[in-house]
């Protein structure tokens, strides 16, 4: 297991025209490796995430993406999320496909990548026209009972990208909280890497506590505060105050891009 | 879904000196019994649920999606996974197990929801206005939205009425209600008993045990009849009976501005720094 640099993780990992899942559920939402992504002007990707979040709506509108799987994509508690809105309601900077489903139809997907299973099965999607808008959404018939049932293709992406509360030197990789579906998003990618912040040299011995072991990790990267301005329990707090103001910045194209020159793109922000 | 509560325009305070919001969110926290499951969303449903567990339902069961279970926070969350949810949970637990094992196991005895739109049915609409290719507004989406839907035992619908969010039509049907009315959900797959309240600006709609269709069963003070059909796009059927629901307690409307002002000093503060 390597220990990289962010610039040189992305640069390895995250070729343009990949798929890539930068998961996190509103807990350890990888920023660091988005703000990179962006830096590096990767184009094409094809991003995963269950809740977009700031950072795809930073990514999308930075022109990084050209379709998205996803199932919720809102600013949680503040509204909309102006740059995803902007990419599909009039195609800036670019166009966006969508692949959309619900959280337990993601869940489910992810699931069964992990288990490398060609599908994910649910009681779901029921009553929804989202069936009857995403094609990937269909039906199996139970072999035992006869229930039809929804089923959801397995999401494998190329790359995972993770952040966790710390690693050791040999790579394993612990992180506590709230953990949404990032075990099963990193067991489901070709290749996974983790931004961490801090790395020990040795955990003590606690049976249940490494989520991910070193084996199945690419690459760690040591990256304090990597998940600002959502949070990492324990080391700092989810920044609301900063949520609630992105509503403002990312509502017209001019703020949004001066915003992104002045903190991401200038290299004393990277 | 989106917004703290009592910040709404023309939310002014009534001659009781409470908000249409405050008689929503305490009419939903009355609907809550000690000891239930209750699976929550962020907005009103979250301040409805936190009041009812500071009040008469202490031992209510919070399970917000991101997998904190029987949490109890001290402010509400600005979103779905605010560290406050996992300090004060029971347990935290793999986002996929929430949906799986819990919910869709039928472990949920309540599931609030809110949308852009309802109709008639109680079905609901969470993710574009217009084409769902070229949408007018595209809005954040279904989430845990359908499921919950499905398989609740029951529902709550917290929705502001307009005629522009209670229409003829749903633009796009993001969640089941009772589809079509007279059973059809029965048909469907969902295990759960779908929305049996509408908590929205005047009062509480239900659905008719015969036809499903969503009928005014109570008003709060000071709303009247006249003023529920003016903010229904659709013609509103009235119960036979319309109940009048009392105003907010003292306790009520103490608990829960404390709560709420609790929630404004936590989120204002300057975490941009480490």
């Amino acid at each position: 297991m390597p220990l990289l640099t962010l610039r040189a993780a992305i640069e390895q990992f995250v070729p343009d025209g990949c798929c890539a899942a930068l998961e996190g559920f509103t807990h350890l939402i990888p920023f660091a490796a988005g703000h990179e992504i962006i830096r590096q002007g990767k184009r094409d990707l094809a991003l995963v995430r269950m809740t977009p979040d700031l950072v795809y709506d930073q990514m999308i509108g930075m022109g990084c993406a050209s379709r998205l799987t996803f199932s919720w994509g809102g600013n949680p508690g503040v509204g909309s999320l102006h740059r995803l809105r902007d990419a599909v309601e009039h195609g800036w900077p670019a166009p966006l496909a969508l692949d959309e489903h619900t959280h337990a139809g993601m869940a489910a997907a992810y699931s069964a990548g992990a288990a490398r299973l060609p599908f994910g099965v649910l009681r779901g999607y029921i009553g929804t026209d989202l069936a009857r808008e995403n094609p990937r959404i269909r039906s199996v018939t139970c072999p035992y009972t006869g229930e039809q049932l929804a089923t959801v293709p397995a999401i494998n992406p190329d790359v995972t990208i993770l952040h966790a509360q710390r690693a050791d030197r040999e790579g394993n990789v612990v992180l506590h909280g709230i953990v949404g579906a990032q075990r099963e998003a990193a067991l489901a990618a070709s290749a996974l890497v983790v931004t961490v912040e801090e790395i020990v040299e040795r955990f003590p011995p606690m049976m249940n506590a490494i989520l991910l072991p070193h084996w199945v990790v690419s690459a760690v990267v040591h990256c304090p505060r990597g998940a600002y301005p959502a949070y990492a329990q324990g080391y700092y707090a989810r920044d609301n105050a900063f949520y609630t103001r992105w509503d403002a910045i990312a509502r017209d194209r001019t703020g949004f891009l001066a915003w992104m020159r002045e903190h991401v793109l200038t290299p004393s922000a990277a | 879904m989106n917004g703290a509560p009592g910040d709404a325009p023309g939310d002014a305070p009534r001659d009781g000196g409470w908000t249409r919001d405050e008689m929503m969110t305490i009419a939903a926290s009355r609907l809550l019994w000690n000891g239930c499951v209750c699976f929550v969303g962020i907005g009103l449903p979250s301040a409805a649920c936190n009041l009812a567990r500071l009040t008469h339902a202490p031992d209510l069961v919070l399970i917000y999606e991101s997998g904190t279970l029987g949490t109890k926070p001290d402010v509400l969350p600005l979103s779905i996974g605010d560290g406050e949810l996992a300090d004060t949970a029971a347990c935290v637990i793999p986002l996929p197990e929430v949906f799986a094992w819990y919910l869709q196991a039928g472990r949920v005895d309540v599931g609030f929801l809110g949308a852009a739109q309802i109709d008639r049915y109680g079905n609901l609409n969470s993710t574009v206005i217009g084409a769902y290719d070229q949408p007018t507004t595209r809005l954040p989406g279904a989430g845990g939205a359908t499921e919950i839907a499905a398989h609740a035992r029951r529902t709550f619908v917290m929705l502001k009425a307009s005629p522009r969010s209670f229409v003829t039509r749903l633009d796009f049907r993001t969640s089941a209600g009772y589809f079509e009315g007279r059973g059809n959900r029965g048909a469907s797959g969902a295990r759960g008993g779908g929305p049996r309240a509408v908590i929205t600006d005047f009062g509480v709609l239900v659905p008719d045990p015969h036809s499903e269709e969503l009928t005014l069963d109570a008003l709060f003070p000071g709303a009247t009849v006249a003023e529920a059909r003016s903010l229904v796009g659709w013609p509103l059927a009235v119960g036979a009976t319309v109940r009048g629901i009392d105003g907010p307690r003292a306790d009520e409307l103490a608990t829960l501005r404390a709560l709420q002002e609790r929630t404004r000093a936590a989120h204002s503060a300057d975490h941009s720094r480490g």
